[in-house]
């Protein structure tokens, strides 16, 4: 790639004496006027993975939002002479033990985990934030209580206390929101305590308090839109470990219940013809795969873009 | 003007003085022309910008300048240790007559911490902390020597008392979080002493100690270079220091050396307006009460280095021709060069102030 | 150190306390009585409230509680209200066959993610880098419970290399663990990579070059017992998180561990089974949590040498 009579050097990652930063952070270092969105942008146009995860991630929004007219099919109408029929050009994916045609129940899936990836999500960062921002502003009592419960939530496996909430809860989609709401604020909390407790000792703070700006507005308003680019990165954490989890607690039957279609929830339907009919239980899985990885691969990406808002 | 700092040194530094126009035929040291550049995203930036620079055998040589002139990168180059994305794109450095650019990586390593050794600024994260500081200083040995590891023990352990390290034998086993920071400083300097190598750079040795702890670590570092046979490459950016220990002095700014003179001559006979504000930046013993003088503006970006000479732009003396094209190094005698124009007609002859 | 282990174990231990209050009253306010459903609702409202007294159901919850946390430190969970049985001994029983699943995930996590991320970060922005990187987000994004159906069809069912489901030799527990511990590994890669880059920023890496040591005695040598010193926790931390995923994997291959009496438990309603191995599974996490904080300190010199 280079020239040759130019000396390349092997040895990398000192940082040199230069008015620069480290040489390796230069393509960490903001550009002059680079807002959050053009570096996600430059990195959409660079990294044609985070691309097309993007692009995976809009359709199947697309697809869950216009199942009906996709499919001249009923997600819950059964058939009989259609029971397990395997794939045809009428069925692309064939049909379930009741005869409902299995690419329109997948599509409608979509709307679960679709929606699962959003709501519970933006609850329980709502609630995690609000909660973070108290504890780091006010500290004292406060700040001791709040992450004292997050420490007892992060302690316990994520998954097996949504389990338990969905249990006492009865199970049902609405129960897996409020799990995974109870149980995915904490990080937030935690991530945003921290950013708060150094927003609060930077200058333009001090400065808000000084003149004597009322606190709400000195949270909401100087210290929360600094916390932004912390908030993107724990939702692209957040969003696909719910997709997950929603499908792992309707896999143990705990979570979507029938006749709602959820990819979770597919799977463990159409565990018992795995064997004679595998194409049943491989394409929800497929279906959750395809949707977390994508939101991962985009995640991982925005993660890089905003690496230097997160430095301090 | 800094004589007074210097005094006590100034009678057996005579000599050397004299014997330092004769000495140029024993280089240890000869980097002539060193372009490393570094090609960064925003373009390339011209860190060190045709840079020659002689030391001599058994010498104390400085390199002074703001941070960011490329003082560390001269020296990076040297050891080949420059970062991504810098490489060395010109030039020549011959280490006691051998050339080191080109050299494969293998060679290089046999160099580094061998014939050419480093000191850091940061004596706190300079050690890895994990590991005794004795362990740290054998493996210098035991990479470069065919030597057992209670041979390289005893060696280490020699050294440690060589630079001052008391209870030598029990601080082998220290890890680096136990001492403070004068002592990581003289366990930094043991390993680069215990292969005796032909060059040893300290880059900003001082920089993070207090002073009484500077004082001690550079009059170490003088005993080491006298008793031994390596030279010193220091850089600073402290004249203070340099006049403490260094006999002859590079200056540099973005990237080039502005002026270079034997120490006394670079002190009594300053020429060149960023040395004379680098000089008049430290505060003087001798007078009560003053502002410290200050040189206006900043290092300029090295991706946009102004048209002319590069001072031009913060320089009290600029002329319209400074701003046109770049002065070169004009001999001023007396071994004393200088990139600037208003000595341009002292060209060759001695010229006193 | 001393301090240090003391303070660390006088942390876990009110974060245990009040795991197991929320468990206790999250699984107790379960509209579901258990009376009814130990008697399948046919019987006498009468008999009910005698049941219920007897059980100490009546009484507030924190004394509930306090009852049963001082029976729980004595090995008692109770009785399983489906089976009859004694709760401690049916955990007793599945415990072994859980950690035997988790150890065997963690040494599969291990024995590839270490390596991938050494390699990713070495070869940091290469296509190696990014392969490994694509895999292991792979890996985190893979629905357990598919891989597992995914890799019975494909390896026992179709290639009949492996049994589909059961636990009578370590075979039994290729598939388990593998499914399980891909995850893991994912995880560990990223970390490790994440690590060994940061850590080759420092300055007694630049030291290291210094001396004249090779790229590979820098990196094994100086960089990686740095890197791993996070990472060794974060893997002590996975044993205990593997226990809890074996939630999963264990109904699956149909492995007759803690998760698994969790899963049915859950199904049949069975209370003070639920309880007893949820809060089981948390306490060894927490547990689990505690030692890798001390193998810090152990490994990290900063703190075992004062």
């Amino acid at each position: 790639m280079q020239n040759s009579d130019i000396l390349i050097l092997n040895d990398q990652n000192l940082p040199p004496d230069l008015g620069l930063p480290p040489a390796e952070d230069i393509d960490a270092e903001l550009l002059d006027n680079e807002t959050m969105g053009d570096r996600i942008k430059t990195m959409l146009r660079k990294n044609k993975l985070a691309a097309a995860s993007f692009v995976v991630i809009v359709l199947m929004c697309l697809a869950a939002a216009f199942a009906p007219f996709l499919t001249p099919y009923e997600p819950n109408k059964t058939s009989l002479k259609d029971r397990l029929a395997p794939p045809s050009r009428e069925h692309i994916l064939g049909c379930d033990e009741l005869g409902r045609d299995h690419f329109t129940r997948l599509l409608y899936g979509t709307r679960v985990s679709v929606m699962i990836g959003l709501f519970p999500t933006s609850v329980a960062m709502i609630i995690g934030t609000v909660l973070g921002l108290f504890a780091g502003f006010y500290g004292g009592k406060i700040d001791f209580v709040i992450m004292r419960l997050a420490d007892v939530v992060l302690a316990f496996p994520s998954l097996l206390l949504a389990m338990v909430v969905s249990y006492t809860l009865k199970g049902g989609i609405i129960s897996i929101f409020l799990a995974l709401a109870a149980v995915k604020w904490a990080r937030t909390a935690r991530v945003i305590r921290a950013q708060t407790l150094s927003m609060k000792e930077k200058e333009f703070v001090e400065a808000a308090r000084s003149l004597g700006v009322k606190k709400s507005t000195i949270m909401f308003r100087h210290i929360l839109p600094n916390c932004l680019p912390n908030l993107i990165v724990l939702l692209t954490l957040n969003i696909p470990e719910s997709i997950l989890d929603e499908a792992s607690l309707s896999f143990l039957g705990i979570g979507a219940q029938p006749p709602s279609t959820s990819w979770g929830l597919m799977v463990f339907r159409c565990k018992p013809f795995l064997f004679e009919y595998p194409w049943l239980a491989i394409a929800p899985g497929v279906a959750i795969l395809v949707f977390v990885l994508a939101f991962n691969f985009l995640g991982d990406g925005v993660r890089d873009a905003l690496d230097p808002y997160l430095k301090d | 003007m800094m004589t007074n700092l210097a005094a006590g040194r100034a009678a057996d530094r005579i000599m050397d003085m004299a014997a330092d126009t004769a000495a140029e035929a024993q280089e240890m040291l000869a980097i002539t022309d060193l372009k490393t550049h570094f090609f960064t995203q925003k373009g390339v930036v011209p860190a060190v910008d045709g840079v020659s620079i002689r030391i001599p055998e058994k010498q104390v040589m400085g390199i002074v300048g703001e941070s960011g002139c490329g003082k560390s990168v001269t020296a990076m180059s040297i050891l080949q240790l420059v970062s991504r994305p810098g490489r060395i794109v010109g030039g020549s450095i011959m280490l006691d007559g051998e050339e080191l650019v080109g050299k494969s990586v293998k060679e290089m390593r046999n160099i580094r911490g061998n014939k050419v050794s480093v000191i850091f600024q940061e004596p706190m994260t300079s050690l890895n902390p994990v590991y005794t500081v004795g362990r740290q200083v054998s493996e210098a040995i035991t990479v470069h020597r065919q030597v057992g590891k209670q041979e390289a023990r005893q060696q280490v352990v020699e050294m440690f008392k060589a630079v001052g390290i008391p209870e030598a034998e029990r601080r082998f086993n220290s890890f680096p979080h136990q001492l403070s920071g004068g002592l990581r400083q003289r366990v930094m300097i043991a390993m680069a002493m215990v292969c005796q190598p032909k060059l040893m750079i300290a880059d900003e040795p001082t920089t993070a100690l207090d002073v009484t702890i500077e004082a001690q670590i550079l009059h170490l570092m003088r005993r080491l270079e006298e008793k031994s046979n390596t030279s010193i490459m220091l850089i600073t950016h402290n004249m203070g220091v340099v006049a403490e220990i260094c006999d002859f002095v590079y200056v540099m700014y973005a990237g080039k050396v502005m002026e270079q003179a034997p120490v006394f001559e670079l002190f009594d006979h300053t020429k060149h307006p960023y040395t004379k504000g680098l000089l008049n930046s430290i505060p003087k013993p001798t007078e009560e009460k003053q502002r410290l003088y200050n040189i206006k503006g900043m290092v300029p970006n090295l991706l946009r280095l102004p048209k002319g000479c590069r001072f031009s732009p913060r320089c009290e003396y600029a002329m319209p021709e400074c701003r046109e094209r770049e002065p070169e190094l004009y001999d001023c005698g007396k071994n004393h060069k200088v990139r600037c124009f208003l000595y341009q007609k002292d060209q060759g002859g001695g010229a006193d102030e | 150190m001393a301090r240090y282990i003391i303070k660390r174990i006088l942390v876990a231990f009110p974060v245990l306390i009040a795991v197991s209050l929320i468990l206790f009253v999250l699984l107790n306010v379960v509209p579901g009585d258990p009376v009814t459903v130990m008697m399948r609702e046919h019987i006498k409202p009468e008999l009910i409230e005698v049941f219920r007294e007897r059980m100490g159901l009546n009484d507030p919850i924190l004394v509930q509680f306090g009852r049963y946390m001082v029976n729980a430190l004595r090995g008692d969970f109770g009785m399983s209200y489906k089976l009859q049985r004694d709760v401690s001994a049916m955990i007793r029983e599945a415990f072994p066959h859980t950690i035997k699943l988790a150890i065997y995930a963690a040494l599969v996590a291990w024995i590839i993610g270490i390596p991938a991320g050494i390699l990713s970060a070495v070869k940091q922005n290469t296509l190696v880098d990014r392969a490994f990187m694509s895999f292991s987000l792979m890996g985190v994004s893979l629905p357990v419970f598919w891989a597992g159906l995914l890799m019975q069809y494909l390896f026992a069912f179709k290639l009949g290399w492996l049994p589909v489901t059961g636990y009578y030799s370590p075979r039994y527990y290729i598939l388990p663990a593998i499914v399980l511990g891909w995850q893991s590994a994912g995880t560990i890669a990223r970390l490790t990579r994440s690590n060994l880059l940061e850590v080759m920023k420092n300055d007694y890496i630049r030291t290291a070059r210094a001396k004249g040591l090779g790229e590979t005695v820098v990196v094994v040598g100086h960089a990686l017992k740095n890197a791993m010193l996070p990472v060794v926790t974060m893997m002590a931390m996975q044993v205990a998180g593997l226990l809890g995923g074996a939630v999963m994997t264990e109904s699956i291959f149909g492995i007759p561990g803690l998760g698994r009496i969790t899963v049915d438990a859950m199904g049949t309603r069975d209370m003070p089974l639920l309880q007893g191995s949820v809060l089981f599974i948390t306490a060894i996490i927490i547990i689990g949590n505690m030692v890798a904080d001390l193998l810090y300190a152990f490994l990290d010199p900063r703190i075992r040498v004062e």
